[in-house]
Formats: structure tokens, sequence, C-alpha cells
């Protein structure tokens, strides 16, 4: 594969197999494998977006890259350290500089905690005082996101779905991290927050040089976001380009159909565009399909497909994992 | 009466312990056999408690309902609940967002849709189970006459979805409500559902409303969209005029704020400030006025007065609820909407 300049962090052969369930009371345990074999690098300043269907492992990824869950082989290298199987103590220091931004602002948030609490913790659990003292810093961030600093002492109820993901981010930037995992953080919010939400983040991007893993469902979400792209499905990275390629001229079958189903708010744009539509659901990720995982809604699948599962070689400017790109 | 339903003026409100909560303010709008009406809001807008209203699902509660809805000839607010349960399934039906909560996790899917066939018509159990597996045959699910005795959880999130869509058309009913059908699918699967109902819909005449946040959504399937904003409908229109001749300041925030997959992904996208309002706090005036650019425009009856929802043009379907003179809206449309979208 390609490799990034200068990257901050790099995944190699990342796998995680959760057990699953058992047959009978002896049988053998089923295996989830909800991530197989991930390679990607992200470049310091970037943000690469993570886009796939439910059920496809970017989720998992983001919880692997930020070592809450532990890889069942495959390596995770953050900043030249190999961190696939620290434990808590050694995580600890290198969460400082790698946190994370939850889809469900009312889930990730302590209820009872006030803001100052929820953003100051991340000080106290690292044992940091920053110049001037923690609340006069937590209350430079609340306002760097858009709070008012003066809302120090309130609880998260009495605040917005909006506002909460703002305290998430605010809880995130804490500690001036180089690298933020996203997962979905703008999913649960209203359309009219949304926007609000990616601006600031595009925002916190350039003013504090940070690099960013972005996981969504939308595509239009990523694009809006992410420079570069790299697309999962059941386990598996399909395709990876830098934005204008990918959505321009999408390589895998996957990408564009993925493409071709987002529905556009203009009644003359949908019927002009090429619809392509997949049969069926994802298969389940217990028994995946042989050779290439996407075969079975895939149009253009062939012999080769169901024994082979295709490499991802590089075509052009993407590097894509097909045995009949477009 | 032209058109299959017909609201009026319809007003939910709820009594609670912070004061009368109006989730659902003068309302009108009608709907055609073979047509799709997209009713779009944000979370709170009154979206699901319209639609609840019209299949006469508050009554009993304590929502205060007036007004007048009109299904087929028969007014639902005023009729008895024997009556309106004879209407729903048969003429009226409904889908949900999550449609793990709405199946029955104990019986199985064809049991369930067999059910609902047999309180309708006066048919044995063995034709109400053909028709279960012909329903899960026209919805798409393969191998109809095994998953027929499945139960839900061994169901994926688009085959329930499918089968809900199954048993709400099982009595050929002429409206459909769908709230939020496709939210919790994945965008392939929702590509696939919505087309399955456009397609139900073109064969048996259905009425449709599609109650979603999503205008993508609208575009592709609705003729007709209703915009609302705290209980109250501020636009009102074909999907076209809506959607590419918007003349709601909050429908122009809307569609400028969405990203999409086409124009220049560097700009910034224009956010709508602030938050929607709750509706125990209703802003005076115009709900929408604390988050108004243009609020400068008016002067203080944003403030004061409720705007009235008059016609965009004389004699055109095309409404709206906004204080700006159409004038002053063609303006800020063509100079600072329109470029953006």
């Amino acid at each position: 594969m390609t490799s990034v300049n200068n990257p901050i962090l790099s995944v190699q052969g990342l796998t995680k197999h959760f057990p699953g369930g058992r047959e009978g009371l002896i049988g053998k345990r089923d295996v989830v494998q909800a991530v197989d074999g991930v390679n990607f690098e992200v470049a310091a300043g970037e943000a690469l977006g993570l886009v796939g269907e439910s059920g496809c492992g970017k989720s998992t990824t983001g919880r692997l890259i930020t070592r809450l869950l532990e890889p069942t082989a495959g390596t995770v290298t953050f900043e030249g350290q190999d961190i696939s199987h620290f434990s808590n103590a050694q995580m600890r220091p290198i969460r400082t500089q790698l946190q994370m931004i939850f889809q469900d602002p009312y889930a990730s948030l302590n209820p009872r905690h006030t803001v100052g609490t929820i953003v100051s913790t991340p000080f106290k659990i690292n044992k940091v005082t920053p110049e001037g003292g923690v609340k006069k810093r937590v209350q430079e961030i609340l306002e760097i996101v858009g709070l008012n600093p003066e809302h120090y002492n309130r609880y998260p109820h009495e605040f917005s779905g909006g506002q909460r993901q703002r305290i998430g981010i605010a809880r995130a930037l804490a500690l001036r991290p180089k690298l933020i995992v996203a997962d979905e953080p703008v999913s649960a919010l209203d359309v009219s927050i949304q926007a609000q939400i990616i601006n600031l983040m595009k925002d916190l991007q350039k003013d504090f040089g940070l690099t960013f893993v972005f996981i969504a469902h939308d595509l239009a979400v990523v694009r809006h976001f992410a420079q570069r792209v790299a697309v999962m499905y059941l386990g598996n990275i399909v395709e990876i380009a830098d934005r204008d390629t990918l959505y321009a001229t999408p390589k895998h079958p996957y990408t564009k159909a993925l493409l071709s189903a987002v529905p556009e708010a203009d009644p003359d744009a949908t019927g002009a565009r090429e619809r392509i539509r997949l049969t069926g659901d994802v298969p389940n990720p217990i028994n995946p399909p042989s050779g290439c995982r996407f075969r079975t809604r895939c149009w253009k699948a062939a012999e080769i497909c169901a024994i082979e599962p295709p490499a991802l070689l590089q075509i052009g400017k993407t590097q894509v994992a097909c045995h009949f790109p477009e | 009466m032209s058109a299959f339903l017909e609201v009026k003026n319809l007003s939910v409100a709820f009594p609670t312990e912070d004061g009368i909560v109006q989730a659902v303010d003068s309302l009108s709008f009608s709907v055609e056999k073979g047509k799709t009406l997209g009713i779009v809001g944000e979370s709170g807008s009154g979206k699901s408690v319209t639609s609840l209203a019209i299949l006469g699902l508050q009554k009993g509660s304590k929502a205060r309902v007036s007004g007048e809805i009109w299904v087929d000839g028969n007014e639902i607010i005023s009729a008895s609940e024997a009556e309106v349960r004879k209407l729903r399934g048969k003429a009226m039906s409904m889908i949900f967002q999550d449609a793990l909560a709405a199946l029955h996790p104990y019986y199985t899917v064809g049991h369930q849709i067999a059910e609902a066939y047999l309180v309708h018509n006066d048919v044995s159990k063995k034709v109400a189970a053909t028709r279960a597996i012909e329903m899960l045959d026209r919805v798409g699910i393969p191998e109809p006459h095994k998953r027929v005795n499945d139960y839900p959880h061994q169901f994926s999130g688009g085959m329930r979805q499918r089968a809900m869509i199954a048993m709400a058309l099982s009595c050929n009913p002429s409206l459909l409500i769908a709230d939020e059908p496709t939210t919790a699918l994945d965008v392939t699967v929702q590509a696939q559902i919505l087309e399955l109902l456009r397609d139900l819909q073109k064969e048996f005449g259905t009425a449709i409303i599609l109650i979603t946040h999503d205008l993508g959504v609208v575009a592709e399937t609705a003729d007709d969209v209703l915009l609302m904003y705290a209980g109250k409908q501020i636009e009102y229109g074909t999907v076209r005029d809506v959607l590419q001749v918007p003349q709601h300041p909050y429908a122009w925030g809307l569609l400028t704020s969405i990203p999409r997959l086409t124009g220049d992904p560097n700009l910034a996208l224009t956010a709508i400030q602030g938050a929607p309002p709750s509706l125990i706090s209703v802003p005076s005036g115009c709900a929408f006025h604390p988050r108004c650019t243009y609020v400068d425009n008016v002067g203080t009856a944003c403030t004061n007065i409720i705007p009235e929802l008059i016609p965009v043009s004389e004699g055109k379907h095309h409404s709206v609820r906004c204080h700006m003179s159409a004038k002053v809206r063609q303006d800020i449309f063509a100079n600072k909407v329109e470029p953006q979208l």
C-alpha cells in the first residue's frame, strides 16, 4: 500500500473478532469477524473519513484505534509507538494525545456531573495542571466550542442536543490532543444543528492542526469534512482515495452503489442520476461470503470473486479491493 | 370532497405540569389518492403528533384535539373509538420508524400479518395465512412461504421494515402514514424501501403521508411538501416549489445547511443559528424569529405577531407563513439563497 507522508497513525492488518453464540452447550463458539485485516495510514493534520453501513466495522475500527478495544491481530501504531497491546496504565499518557468524540450526546455525558466537572476530568485523570488553573482553561475551551463559559456549573440536561455535542467536543479538546476519533458525531442531531457542528470541527481542525478520523454513514457529511475517504464493507476496506477522486470516480462497485443510493434534496437531480439498486442486505459477519465479501450483492460478481478475496491495490489515485474495478 | 384526506385547522395540545404544550397548531392540508405528502420538520415540530391524530390514536388520552380530519368522508375527531377502529387498517394504516419495536416478539411475522387481515375481513384463518405469504412475497421477502413462520428477530432490519409494510398494506388501505420509515435503515436498504413504497402506491393508488426530516427522501418520493416548525405549518406546496423556490427563511436555512454530494465541499455550510424551541416556551410572534437572519427586514412584527399562512402568489397552491413581503423574499432568495443551492 502507498504510505502517506509523516503518518501520525498507522494501522496494519487490524483484526477484531468477537465471540458470538454457541451451537448447543458444547458446540464451537461462533466468531463475529467485525474487522478483518484493515490497513490504512493517517497523515498529521488530515481528516480521514471512514464510511460504511451498519455492521461494516467502522465503529469497531475507531475503538481499536483509541484502544477502547484490544485487537485480535494486527497493529495500531501511533506516533511511531505500537500501542496495540498497551495496558491501561501504558495508555494513559497516550490518551492525552488521542481522544474520542461519541455519537450520542445524551449517553456520553454523565448526567450527575456539571459541565465544568466533565470537561476538567481529563486534567484530573492525567494529573495535568494547565497554566492559569483548570477552571480558567476549561472556560477557555467552552468558549472555543461556542458555549457560554458561565455555564460551567450547569448540568447536561440543561443543554440541547447540539450544545451537548459541543460539551463532548470540549472534553475531547481539553488536553490538546493530536488525533481525535469522531464516531458519527452529527448523526444524532437535528438537520439544522448538524451544519453547526461540522463547521465547528472544521474550524478546530484548522486552528489547532488536529488530525481526525471521522466515522460516519452519511456520504454527504463525510464529503464536507474529510480530505481522504476510506469505504468499509463487512470488516474490510474496499476503497481508499482522496475525496475528490472517490466521489467523482468511484472504482469499487459498492462505493458506486452507495453514492447512487443517497437521496438528493432536488427533485430534478434525482431523476438525472444513474441509479444502482443493490438487492438484499449486508450478510452476517459470523459467516461472511467467501472470496470478496461484497460478491453476494454485486452485479459484476464472477467465479473468481467467490474464490479469491481481492487485495487492496493501487489503480491511478485510488486503492481498491475488487477483481473488476470500474 | 375531492381529496381522500382533508385536514382543517387541526390543533393538538397536551396539558402538562409545566403548562399546556401546543404540539400542533392550526394545521390544514389534503392528500389525494395516489399522491404522497411529505411532512418535514425537526424533532418536536409536531410531525408525529399529527399522524397520531389522523389515526385517532389520541382518543382517551389527555390530548386536546380540535379541528376537522376527514378520511374518505368520515370525520375522525368527533367519531367514536369504535368508528375509528373500523377505519384503521382498512381505510388508513401506519408504518413506524422502529420495526423491531412495532412488531410483537412472541408471534411469528406471518401470524401478525394474518391477524390484521382477519380483523377486517370475514375470512378463514387459512385464507388469512395465504394472504400473509402473498403480502411478504409482494414486498420482496425471499422464500415467503418459509419466512412467514419466522419471528421478528430472525429478520434483518430491512426485512422487518418490509414485513411491517406488508402488514400495513394487507387490507389495501387507501391512506398509508409512514413515520420516518427509513431513518433506521442504511442508505442502500433505504433506497430499496422507498422504491417499494413507490411501486405499491402506483399499483394500489394509495395516498401516502411520509413523515421525515430528510429533504433528500422528500425530493425522491413526495408530490407535496408541508414544512413544520414548532407545531405550525410554515410552508406548504408542491415538492418542486418548496425545494426549488422555497419562501420561508427556515426552508432556506435547511436547504443551505445540508451537506450535499454536489457543489464545493471546501465552502463552510451555512448553518442555522440556535436550536429548535421547546414547545413549553415557544417564542412570541413568529416562532422562528430568534433564529431568523432576516428578522431586521420587517421590524417588530416578527417578535409580536404570529404571521398568517398566505399564498405565495394569487391562487397558487404554494403558501408560506412569513411577515416579509413577496418582493423582499424574492430578492433575498435570488441574491443570497439560490447561489448556494
